[in-house]
């Protein structure tokens, strides 16, 4: 399994959510044009999992267009911090709502 | 032997199952159920307590600032911080503070100037790089990551697996080999600067535990001052060993913290928990599952504060500190697993803490020496010389 979660991206669409289930796992969020706004997790207090949490972004939206990808993952808080450390090694920075959520010391990634 | 506890002991164990029980399981029920850490601020708040109570410090010797406990109640207060869902492998979300590396303690003054004293001020924090890819349960020969003395520095390359918070730490204690000829006399340990160029976290290691990830890293041609040598030059295998084998009793009473959590909850439940017209307490195969984690509960704390008391007598206690770690983990293992039998689906759920302690309980008959290791490590005391 490499280390990104590179899937392709799907508009984030309650049509596209039948197809996401009530699991635990990871997610991204990106504008139209695939620049990544957020990376969730739907953990163990998640109401519905992963599909609970998209459905809940998908209102957020309010209509605005967005895109998502997930990754099935029993290791959700894991698997979620690092992708985080990987969005910084790759964008030099966290998302911005990331980036107001987090409150711990986020460790340092240099994947080869 | 006698286990009857001091009066002071006895103030003490009844503190910190009150501090766990109204302190920490309140926050624990509004985290997520694989959560880590507290909020900061719930943090901070209980630290400050701790640190009113005067027990901040867990670990750490007095003459550094510790609280001024033996082992032996050092061990009885660990049983009583596992008791919660994180207990495992964050008892009481670390308000207690730590030690931290004890091998630091063995430092130079101006090493401990520049990494002990702001580890313990909570400054710093800290890495122990010891297994390799090449394995981890025999480090004096697995060991390949090489140093090489160069003018005042020593270079150092290779990569080592299993490390928990070398990502987001400041400094660490990496063992390199120094000596190729010279097996487990040939191993330095280095305090290396995670800022330094050559140091890199290539990956998150994922495993059972959620929470506190482990990472792999790689070091490429990283510059280490002759300085940061701690201790001296092919004599860091015994600073690993001599940490092995203390890590083995607070290890131990960690798994024995969980278990009586766990045996607690599945004897309060089969008495409520009624199944064809009669309570689950009623039923014989209940009532021998109950009696078997009492067993294997008993059995490890025995073990455990016999290794504490022997280790507190200044006496030699590797074996027991081995039996302990083997006892415990393994007993740990199974209390959980039919207190999980006992809860039923309900056992299965993350409503409940079993899953997690289930999961990292696995890990504990692996972690710092799996049971084969203690296994051997108990025969060669009983029956003497080393094993080739």
């Amino acid at each position: 399994m490499g280390i990104r979660l590179d899937k392709k991206f799907q508009p984030l669409t309650a049509e596209n959510l039948k197809d996401v289930h009530g699991h635990l796992g990871v997610y991204h969020l990106a504008e139209p044009d695939g620049a990544i706004y957020y990376i969730g997790y739907a953990g163990g207090r998640s109401l519905f999992g992963l599909n609970g949490e998209l459905k809940r972004e998908l209102q957020a939206r309010d209509g605005r267009p967005a895109l998502f990808r997930f990754e099935v993952n029993a290791q959700y808080l894991s698997r979620h911090e690092e992708l985080l450390m990987l969005h910084v090694a790759d964008h030099g920075e966290l998302p911005e709502r990331n980036r107001r959520e987090l409150n711990h010391k986020l460790g340092r990634l240099t994947p080869a | 032997m006698d286990y009857q506890l001091t009066d002071e002991q006895r103030i003490i164990v009844d503190t910190m199952r009150k501090f766990v029980r109204e302190e920490i399981l309140p926050l624990e029920d509004k985290l997520d159920p694989d959560a880590g850490d507290l909020e900061p601020e719930d943090k901070a708040r209980l630290v400050a307590k701790v640190k009113d109570m005067g027990f901040f410090g867990f670990g750490i010797p007095a003459e550094y600032g510790g609280p001024d406990v033996d082992t032996t109640t050092m061990t009885l207060m660990a049983i009583e911080m596992a008791q919660h869902r994180a207990g495992l492998y964050n008892p009481c979300y670390g308000v207690f503070g730590g030690a931290g590396l004890a091998q630091l303690f063995e430092a130079t003054e101006e090493q401990k100037e520049k990494y002990l004293y702001p580890t313990l001020d909570g400054k710093l924090t800290t890495f122990f790089g010891l297994t390799e890819p090449s394995g981890g349960s025999d480090p004096a020969r697995a060991i390949q990551t090489r140093a090489v003395r160069d003018g005042d520095d020593w270079v150092l390359n290779g990569s080592k697996i299993f490390i928990s918070g070398a990502d987001r730490a400041d400094f660490g204690l990496l063992f390199a080999r120094t000596d190729a000829e010279k097996g487990r006399g040939g191993v330095t340990c280095f305090i290396v600067d995670t800022d330094t160029p050559g140091f890199y976290v290539r990956r998150v290691v994922h495993t059972l535990r959620s929470t506190r990830y482990a990472t792999e890293i790689q070091i490429e041609n990283m510059r280490v001052p002759h300085k940061n040598i701690l201790g001296e030059v092919n004599k860091g295998f015994s600073i690993a060993n001599e940490r092995l084998s203390r890590q083995r009793i607070p290890y131990a009473a960690g798994c024995i913290g969980v278990a009586i959590k766990a045996q607690e909850m599945a004897i309060e439940y089969c008495k409520i928990r009624h199944t064809f017209g009669g309570p689950l307490a009623s039923r014989q195969s209940i009532q021998w599952m109950i009696v078997d984690n009492e067993l294997d509960i008993r059995t490890a704390r025995y073990l455990c504060l016999d290794a504490a008391q022997k280790a507190d007598r200044g006496e030699e206690f590797r074996t027991e500190a081995a039996m302990a770690k083997l006892v415990g983990s393994e007993a740990g293992g199974r209390v959980v697993d039919r207190a999980m039998q006992i809860f039923g689906g309900y056992g299965m759920t993350k409503d409940f803490p079993f899953e997690r302690w289930y999961r990292e309980m696995r890990i504990r008959r692996v972690g710092e020496g799996p049971s084969e290791v203690q296994r051997l490590v108990i025969a060669r005391d009983l029956i003497g010389g080393a094993f080739h």
